[in-house]
């Protein structure tokens, strides 16, 4: 339990490089992209829980009344998802790009065409 | 370089990466563990700003900056995919058809739009108060407007969703963080200093100080910054045919 | 019981990751992906990180799928139309 969360980051970070490695699609290999980007958000949110605590919201409890999780690495994680969200949206665009000059997303193919 | 060669290099990185990723994780502190100073400090520096969800203290008042960066980089990215998928001179507009909507799909449709709407206007007005913020919101508020499309046609979410209006927002609120930003200087603290604004009752919507001005800044901005994404891989999907004739 | 609720979510998101990497077409991948969305904001709510959570629905689970099948329909329409794009 101790290293669990950890072990688990570390294994979506590596599925999602081995499918980028073996994507024979553009907008297949965004995708894995998506899920290694999922895999920091598991562990930043992993180095900041506590045991026992709560939301770092207090509208509805006392301050100090009982012990909450880091809020700063959840802030980290909140732009961590928006920048992710963007750069695939960049990316696809890129895809999209692509397959109108090329007439192909498949990594393979495009490399023949540079010669 | 063949397939099977990459796939033995890809395999060989990878096991060493994992060699060293499983050892880096057999040293980091528990999970679960009870010391976070600076989660300790960054609550602390909320509280005596009265504000009461420490993220939303956390991203406008003691990071600011850095939220400020990512706002570049949202705007930034936003730019790249308008020049990315514009409409290339070879390619014409060929609007789509009226389909015919199956009833329950309208209603529903029509009926979530203004509940999904005012919920994500909701969550960015109490983005200092409870869960939820400016980014959160934005989203959700960019994606009800879509609804328009499942209960009506493009056409009808074109009327409800002028690009060009989008882009301008956008933009203007991406210059109001940035003013909200100056203001700090000119009333004679730094850059993005929440000293500007009286902090106000803890726990009401106008807590905070700077914050929720911030905070509605950034939740504008993304909400323009996503409908005009999708407002340009729609036209993409939907809307522009390639010349069939050369 | 936490305890519990944290370590079943954290093995679903491995698996939904896996599932996510092993379809490769791209549109069954993108409604993977939203799964993956959905359950990343249960882990993150579980983890005590609501506004993590509320972001990563809006975000993994709605908006990342959309551009994606986008992208896919963009794509297929245009290698179903006669390739004239190449010189």
């Amino acid at each position: 339990m101790h290293v669990l969360p950890y072990l688990v980051a570390a294994y979506v970070f590596l599925i999602g490089c081995y499918g980028l490695a073996t994507s024979r699609n553009l907008i297949h290999a965004v995708g894995c992209l998506a899920v290694c980007q999922s895999a920091t958000y598991v562990l930043l949110l992993a180095v900041g829980y506590r045991d026992g605590a709560t939301a770092p919201v207090f509208s509805d409890i006392a301050p100090g009344s009982r012990p909450v999780v880091d809020p700063v690495v959840q802030a980290l994680t909140l732009t961590d998802v928006v920048v992710g969200a963007t750069v695939t949206a960049l990316l696809l665009a890129l895809t999209v790009q692509i397959s109108k000059r090329h007439g192909t997303v498949d990594p393979d193919e495009l490399r023949e065409l540079r010669g | 370089m063949t397939r099977r060669a990459r796939l033995w290099l890809v395999l060989l990185g990878g096991a060493g990466l994992a060699a060293l990723l499983a050892a880096a994780c057999l040293r980091l502190p528990a999970f679960g563990g009870a010391r976070h100073p600076y989660g300790d400090r960054a609550v602390a520096a909320a509280l005596a700003r009265r504000t009461a969800n420490t993220i939303a203290s956390v991203n406008f008042d003691q990071r600011a900056f850095d939220t400020m960066g990512e706002m570049s980089i949202l705007f930034a990215a936003v730019l790249g995919c308008v020049v990315l998928l514009r409409q290339a001179r070879d390619e014409h507009r060929d609007p789509p058809r009226p389909a015919e909507v199956a009833a329950p799909v309208r209603r529903y449709a029509l009926l979530t739009l203004p509940v999904a709407l005012v919920t994500g206007l909701y969550v960015i007005a109490h983005g200092q108060l409870s869960p939820g913020g400016g980014f959160q919101g934005g989203v959700v508020a960019a994606t009800s407007l879509h609804l328009m499309y499942l209960g009506a046609d493009y056409a009808a979410l074109e009327r409800v969703r002028p690009v060009e209006a989008y882009e301008i927002t956008d933009a203007l609120s991406a210059s109001a963080y940035l003013v909200l930003g100056f203001a700090g200087v000119l009333a004679g603290a730094a850059f993005l200093a929440n000293t500007l604004l009286p902090l106000g009752t803890f726990n009401t919507l106008s807590s905070g100080g700077v914050v929720p001005l911030l905070n509605a800044a950034i939740g504008m901005e993304v909400a323009c910054a996503v409908v005009v994404l999708l407002a340009r891989f729609l036209d993409q999907a939907v809307e522009i045919e390639e010349e069939s004739g050369e | 019981m936490a305890d519990a609720v944290i370590v079943l979510t954290l093995l679903a998101v491995a698996g939904c990751a896996t599932a996510a990497v092993v379809n490769r077409d791209p549109a069954r991948q993108a409604l993977v992906l939203a799964v993956l969305g959905t359950v990343l904001a249960v882990l993150f709510t579980v983890l005590q990180a609501p506004d993590v959570g509320l972001s990563q629905l809006a975000v993994g689970s709605a908006l990342t799928p959309l551009l994606i099948m986008l992208t896919v329909r963009k794509v297929r329409r245009r290698s179903a139309a006669p390739k004239d794009g190449r010189q």
